[in-house]
């Protein structure tokens, strides 16, 4: 009993021990969990408190509007528009195929909408709305907001679009802007465009998108391990890009679309003593509203595959030999290079041959001119003399001098894509065709064919500064910018060039004394425009050749199809003695400059002269 | 009469229903911590709250109940207990129905039992019994047959696989060995051999799953999207809760989904998260309290039997705590284990209050048998 008690006591002992012992294991090991959490609470806190915000904190973009598109007295060209869009949003709808079948009930959703819709949605999480129509109209959207309550998950969103108010008119300047491509997310900057969905494709939207598109604001959102977001954390506005107005009178446009009719073909008028660009069209022209949200498949085949090419660029990229119209020039040149004089006269039988050879370079005129003065070769524009005199010049000396008026290199204006026409030289021909240069082109040369071509802005822009007494204008279509915040257009300065030497001032007023007579002389090429004008306009016709004639066969305008047929050019500045526009015409086609491309290069000087006249910038 | 009456008086109501009051106090302040925390780490799920309460309540209804049973009434029913509990265990393999890869559970029709929860309880009781047919220190003998009476259900256990509540298991009885009085020697050797094991464990009782949950808690960052993101959004969780917290509700890791199973197991980093070293400090000053107040209770006790098992029972409480604080904070490897009282779910729990309900027992029956 007493060893039991004995033992008893000893056990009570020992196993209060053992508890001690375990309460002070228990003890320590809840110490290194203090200290575990002291580590991580309070030393590394800093740490992982980055690394959570990294978690949850995103910044998303939020694009800026674009700037909008004026020409120079205020009209809109281009403009952003709030459409309505019809969206899902795939994890709140129960049955999508279901819903799809009864939403068309109601809202024309055609194949090609589904087509995408079913492509992004497989893409995109499943709470993001994804669009299934755009541009809704008002009925549609009326029709949609009755019915909404049978819809869970679909709603209409509105959204900002691009909208060319004038449609056709002026798209070949405008240009469009479309959704980004693989090949542009490369090239634009991340951060700028991370929320944008448009870039400018062609045109001004191209040329200017730095200015039109804006800075992005910026939204700090926390989001959730999904990447839903769950509240605004901080937010900066986006600004607005800046409004564009172009040197462009919409009213001239107008008027020379209208005075193009049907025929194909570019016009360009620009004010010779600031380079400004007043009209610029390109004939047929498209719808830029087709591009915005990604053309149609069929709409762009039959754009595409028009044989008018209403997308090719006429007045940039279409390069014409200028033909007779180059003449008020090559006499200039002819002038002031000593190679010819005021009273100078050549004999002009029909044809002209280089010494040696039997090639008859022809006249357009059969019977000939007979005594020709370099007055006379511009007012009838004689061919003959011109051959005479490029022959007599050189090649050398006559791409030299055409040079300076800017043939055969790009304007530089404020539109990419511009194409620089052919020069010709001697150079220009062994590189491109690996050939010398052969006496008898220079002829052809000389009275604006062969190898020469010119883009109808390079020909107006030639005409200018000839109009302009040989000072060089940098010809442009920006006229002046409108920031956010700022109440009034900032003009943009003009940008003068070089100006070009007169050695004799009587050569150049010899010169715009010969235009003068080309319109308003009784053997003027383009006498029909000059007799009822109410401004004096120094002018030459052309007529370029589409299709060669043979040396025995004679060129019957009847005969010929029409796509082969000449085409008629006129180039002009007015009133000549203190020029305000100067004007290049080219119709495809045509046939006579005189006929054809005059009475539409008067009809806009007409309104620009007469009636809608607005003065020149500053 | 009289006498009956001043008896009465003397003894306080909370001990005529064999309820331990501090005990009881720091459970109830336990629990509503973790209902508070369940609440938040549920997203603000007012369902969620309801079944965790009712389950509590479930759960200390099982307390009281437990409470109530003298505790030498348990010390008969205990062999069999543990004779039916390896009998089930045994039944797992060749019966059981599987969840998520493990056989643990064994369906009578009714109910579907997990025979390793029920273990868990069991085995400190059986041991505890068998050691208290002696006096303390056990002699070698009785050492090696309390050992085969653990090792034989722990090895079940871990076939299942269930790493984690063999690992334990294996602690509890180890505990009550410990209080058992064996000399520091055998102890020492036990973990060198315990030791020794391991390499046996890893190379012929783990499942790749489980080695994997071993290299990446060596290693979380090696594989931060599969296995390892649990304990890196774990850890971002705690550190990023500083001294005082972001505040209930408003912990972004729990909040925005970024913790995994942020109302179960890792329920702890979301406390850690919204009420900083504060919170944690509270919590792991309630288990403290918790542990102490059990081995005060096993210190009174005057039973080998009831010593032991109040020991025993206050050991795995403790374990519970220890590895699953250390895996949420990355201390330890992740197995998966709830955080006693806090986690949201009901199985452990009621075997936890039970466990609590012996130990009130033990502590509330020791005076009336004083009488």
């Amino acid at each position: 009993m007493i060893s039991a008690l004995k033992d008893h006591r000893h056990e009570s002992r020992m196993f209060r021990n053992r508890v001690v012992v375990a309460g002070g294991f228990v003890f320590l090991m809840v110490l290194l969990l203090v200290a575990r959490m002291v580590d991580l609470q309070l030393f590394q806190h800093d740490h992982y408190t980055t690394l959570s915000d990294d978690n949850r904190v995103h910044t998303i973009s939020l694009a800026p509007s674009r700037g909008r598109i004026y020409d120079r007295n205020g009209i809109l060209l281009a403009n952003n528009q709030t459409t309505f869009r019809l969206e899902i949003t795939p994890n709140k709808v129960e049955d999508l195929e279901n819903t799809l079948q009864r939403l068309q009930a109601l809202i024309k959703v055609d194949d090609e909408d589904l087509e995408r819709f079913h492509k992004e949605h497989r893409r995109s999480r499943r709470f993001k709305a994804t669009p299934l129509r755009f541009s809704l109209n008002e009925e549609e959207v009326a029709r949609f907001e009755v019915n909404r309550h049978q819809f869970p998950g679909v709603r209409i969103q509105d959204y900002q679009s691009r909208y060319y108010p004038l449609h056709t008119l002026s798209a070949h300047i405008i240009g469009y802007i479309g959704r980004i491509n693989e090949q542009e997310l490369q090239e634009l900057d991340p951060t700028t465009y991370q929320a944008t969905e448009h870039v400018g494709k062609t045109g001004i939207e191209h040329y200017y998108e730095n200015i039109l598109h804006g800075t992005p604001g910026v939204r700090q959102v926390e989001s959730n391990v999904l990447g839903r977001v769950i509240r605004v954390l901080e937010e900066t506005q986006p600004t607005h890009g800046d409004d564009i107005f172009l040197t462009i009178d919409s009213k001239l446009q107008a008027i020379a679309v209208e005075a193009m009719g049907s025929y194909r073909g570019a016009t360009v008028a620009i004010n010779p003593k600031s380079g400004e660009i007043l009209s610029m069209v390109s004939k047929p022209s498209f719808n830029a509203n087709l591009f915005v949200n990604g053309i149609g498949r069929k709409d762009y085949q039959q754009l595409r595959d028009s044989k008018e090419r209403p997308l090719f660029n006429r007045f940039l990229r279409g390069q014409y030999p200028p033909g007779s119209t180059v003449k008020p020039l090559v006499a200039l040149a002819g002038l002031e290079l000593g190679h010819t004089h005021a009273e100078d006269k050549t004999w002009c039988p029909g044809w002209f041959r280089i010494k040696g050879y039997k090639h008859k370079y022809r006249d357009w005129k059969k019977r000939g001119h007979g005594k020709t003065n370099v007055e006379k070769a511009i007012v009838e524009s004689c061919d003959v003399y011109f051959y005479d005199l490029a022959f007599e010049m050189g090649i050398d000396a006559f791409s030299q001098y055409m040079g300076q008026f800017g043939f055969g290199s790009r304007t530089g204006t404020d539109i990419t894509g511009e194409q620089p026409g052919v020069l010709p030289s001697r150079e220009w021909k062994k590189i491109n065709r690996e050939e010398p240069w052969y006496p008898g082109e220079t002829l052809s040369v000389g009275i604006g064919q062969g190898f020469f071509t010119t883009t109808p802005l390079q020909l107006a822009s030639a005409i200018a500064t000839l109009a302009n007494q040989g000072q060089r204008m940098q010809p442009h279509l920006l006229y002046a910018t409108q920031g956010a915040g700022s109440e009034t257009p900032q003009l943009q300065p003009y940008q003068p060039l070089n100006q070009l030497p007169i050695l004799e001032q009587k050569n150049w007023d010899k010169v715009h004394d010969s235009m003068r007579r080309v319109v308003h002389s009784k053997r003027g090429t383009a006498k029909r425009i000059g007799r009822k004008s109410k401004y004096t306009i120094a002018g030459k016709t052309g007529t370029a050749q589409v299709y060669t004639v043979k040396q025995d066969e004679e060129y019957n305008e009847d005969e010929i199809p029409e796509h082969l047929r000449d085409h008629a050019l006129f180039v002009a500045f007015a009133p000549l003695e203190d020029p305000e526009i100067a004007i290049a015409v080219i119709v495809e086609n045509g046939g006579h400059g005189g006929s054809v491309a005059a009475p539409i290069a008067k009809k806009i000087m007409d309104r620009y002269l007469l009636e809608s006249h607005t003065g020149t910038n500053g | 009469m009289s006498g009956i009456d001043q008896t009465k008086r003397r003894i306080p109501l909370s001990e005529r229903i064999h309820i331990d009051l501090p005990l009881l106090t720091g459970l109830l302040i336990l629990s509503l911590f973790g209902v508070l925390v369940i609440y938040s780490a549920s997203g603000e799920d007012p369902a969620m709250l309801t079944r965790q309460v009712t389950r509590l309540s479930i759960a200390f209804g099982v307390l009281f109940i437990a409470a109530q049973v003298p505790p030498h009434w348990l010390k008969i029913i205990t062999f069999w207990l543990f004779v039916v509990g390896l009998l089930m265990l045994i039944a797992v393999p060749i019966v059981g129905e599987s969840h998520k890869g493990a056989q643990r559970w064994l369906n009578f029709g009714v109910v579907l039992i997990q025979p390793s929860e029920m273990m868990k309880l069991i085995i400190p009781m059986m041991v505890a019994a068998y050691l208290s047919e002696h006096t303390l220190p056990p002699a070698p003998k009785q050492q090696i047959a309390a050992a085969l009476l653990i090792i034989i259900p722990v090895l079940l256990i871990a076939k299942q696989p269930d790493l984690g509540t063999s690992l334990l298991i294996a602690s509890s009885g180890f505990f009550v060995l410990f209080l058992s009085g064996i000399s520091w020697r055998i102890i020492g050797g036990l973990i060198i051999s315990g030791a020794s094991l391991l390499p046996i464990l890893w190379l012929y009782l783990m499942k790749p799953y489980q080695k994997q949950r071993v290299l990446t808690f060596l290693n979380p960052e090696s594989d931060p999207r599969g296995t390892g993101y649990h304990i890196i959004q774990s850890k971002i969780a705690i550190g990023s809760g500083g001294g005082f917290g972001k505040g209930w509700l408003n912990g972004t890791q729990s909040q925005l989904e970024f913790l995994p199973e942020r109302h179960t197991d890792f329920i702890f980093a979301v406390l850690a998260e919204e009420f900083g070293l504060l919170g944690v400090l509270v919590l792991f000053t309630l288990y403290l309290f918790i542990i102490f107040r059990g081995l005060m209770i096993a210190a009174q006790a005057q039973e080998t039997y009831t010593r032991l098992l109040a020991g025993g029972i206050t050991m795995i409480f403790f374990t519970y705590f220890f590895v699953n604080v250390g895996m949420v904070s990355g201390l330890l490897p992740v197995v998966g284990l709830p955080l006693p009282m806090v986690s949201y779910g009901g199985t452990s729990m009621v075997t936890l209050m039970a466990a609590f309900g012996i130990l009130m027992s033990i502590q509330t029956h020791r005076r009336l048998l004083d009488k």
